[in-house]
């Protein structure tokens, strides 16, 4: 049983991994068809060469810091409001919605927030780009902020903030000097993981996005629609290399306490 | 939250009622057509795939996911590496992963390539673009909540119930069966509804690995709301996708409060 446990597990964990490792290794292989013909760096060069992919990236990652920021910093607060059950009813309908937020489609949320977008037009002359994308991208990374400051704030001692006020500080300081600093590592992770989540998404984004807003994963979804290439292995490769530290920096803030 | 997704889906419940202007776009009057509409045979075989495809991935989610679960769960060290491992493929893109597959079976994948070289195949085997490269898809990208729950609940089982089924005589394939097994239906229950209900609403998976001929609710919105430009029909079509996962994280979530 034991063993029989282990070798499925070890199979598991090839079948999670093998594929992106396979994807990463061809990366480096010198001949444009899949099969291994020696090893290469090019393929890194003609992507650090391309041009369209470098708006790409900097598109992407304009809307995933400002997305990341803005998304934090609201959804700290809401999440902190939330914990303070000033209105126990509204905060178990704000919850609620919160967790039907996290179980909705990707694409019910793209369509209904392009939806939204279309019918605000109807009172400017503006235009689906950027913004547009970055009010997307707050919308689904703020439920993540929120669900892991209220995890933070399940372990979190409410008579740390009363002995604040007892030593005579107001509310704010209260909130200033003491909550935010004990919340510090858990507002990172949440950051980071906004961060990830942004930069990644694909299928929300091309609902939303405009003709000047393409992204790396529009640009990268274009690429795997065409077929395979070499150069597409070393964007993923660099990009699932890069996120991967960035969620393990995540993890490990959010359990050090 | 409630500004940025409660209005804009109270916004998508007005589309689906309003009727379809003749470039695009949505004008009076009100009209529930668009419901009427999704009844047509076209479109309950793309919502009876979807569920078909969807319940056939949750299952495979839970065959693979159960014993790796479990095997994280008795580990005596490193539970937590184990479990990140598992957590950390869902946190890199979708699409990338999705990518990496599509690498792999494609007809000039690597798969296909490597059985050509070794003279195993004449001509490339289908490997890409049907209904079974969708579910290996979606079991790729969805084990991860199938086995974070099913952890969860295994991890607090108490080893004691085992040694009991031991010591009457059970066999290690009974003890994980007629103990095991029943004792964690909660955590499977909460697993199948996290698998199920993206899967159900799955798009870039059908969209990329079915190459257009696997449709599912997913693809059919976004056509709606896209090439076709009928979005109060495509409106209708996302509400009652909505309506689906919202039932079933209902029922299946009363099914593992019953049973805690």
């Amino acid at each position: 049983m034991r063993r029989f446990l282990a070798v499925y597990a070890a199979a598991a964990y090839l079948f999670l991994y093998l594929p992106l490792a396979v994807l990463a290794l061809f990366s480096f292989n010198s001949s444009k068809i899949a099969a291994w013909r020696g090893f290469t760096f090019d393929w890194y060069r003609i992507v650090f060469h391309n041009s369209a992919l470098f708006e790409g990236t900097l598109n992407s990652l304009i809307i995933a810091v400002v997305a990341t920021v803005v998304s934090t910093v609201i959804g700290t607060l809401a999440g902190y409001a939330l914990w303070k059950k000033r209105a126990p009813g509204l905060t178990n309908w704000l919850t609620n919605t919160l967790y039907m937020s996290l179980l909705a489609p990707e694409i019910i949320i793209g369509v209904s927030l392009l939806a939204l977008f279309q019918w605000a037009f109807r009172f400017g002359h503006l235009q689906l780009g950027l913004h547009t994308v970055i009010l997307a991208h707050i919308s689904f990374s703020l439920v993540y902020v929120v669900i892991v400051i209220l995890a933070r704030l399940r372990t979190f001692d409410p008579a740390l903030e009363e002995a604040a006020s007892d030593l005579g500080a107001n509310r704010w300081q209260v909130f200033r000097h003491v909550t935010i600093p004990l919340l510090m590592p858990a507002i990172l992770a949440a950051a980071l993981l906004c961060f990830t989540v942004s930069f990644d998404d694909y299928v929300i984004t091309s609902l939303v996005a405009g003709v000047d807003s393409e992204t790396l994963p529009m640009m990268i979804y274009a690429m795997a629609r065409k077929g395979i290439s070499p150069e597409v292995n070393a964007l993923s490769a660099m990009i699932t290399v890069g996120l991967g530290i960035l969620v393990l920096l995540a993890s490990r803030l959010e359990r050090s306490r | 939250m409630v500004v940025l997704f409660l209005i804009p889906l109270l916004i998508a419940l007005a589309y689906s009622l309003l009727t379809r202007g003749p470039y695009g776009g949505v004008f009076l009057p009100w009209t529930i057509e668009n419901y009427a509409r999704s009844l047509d045979p076209l479109y309950l075989t793309i919502l009876w795939r979807s569920v078909w495809l969807a319940a056939v991935s949750t299952a495979l989610c839970w065959f693979l996911g159960f014993p790796l679960a479990l095997y994280i769960a008795r580990s005596a060290r490193h539970k937590t590496l184990l479990l990140n491992l598992v957590m950390l493929p869902f946190w890199t893109s979708f699409l990338i992963r999705t990518y990496a597959w599509m690498f792999l079976l494609r007809d000039t994948g690597l798969v296909n390539t490597l059985l050509e070289e070794l003279h195993m195949i004449n001509a490339p085997l289908p490997l890409l673009f049907n209904n079974g490269a969708v579910v290996l898809g979606l079991v790729y990208g969805f084990l991860p909540f199938m086995v974070l729950p099913l952890y969860a609940t295994l991890e607090k089982l108490d080893p004691a119930l085992l040694d009991a089924a031991f010591d009457l005589g059970a066999t290690p394939w009974v003890a994980l069966w007629r103990v095991i097994v029943p004792l964690s239906k909660p955590g499977i229950a909460a697993g199948c509804v996290l698998v199920f209900i993206p899967c159900l609403g799955a798009y870039l998976t059908p969209d990329l690995m079915g190459g257009g001929k696997t449709v599912m609710l997913g693809n059919l919105v976004q056509n709606q709301f896209t090439s076709a430009r009928d979005w109060p029909f495509g409106a209708a079509i996302s509400l009652l996708l909505m309506l689906m996962a919202l039932l079933v994280a209902r029922v299946l979530a009363k099914q593992s409060e019953k049973l805690l």
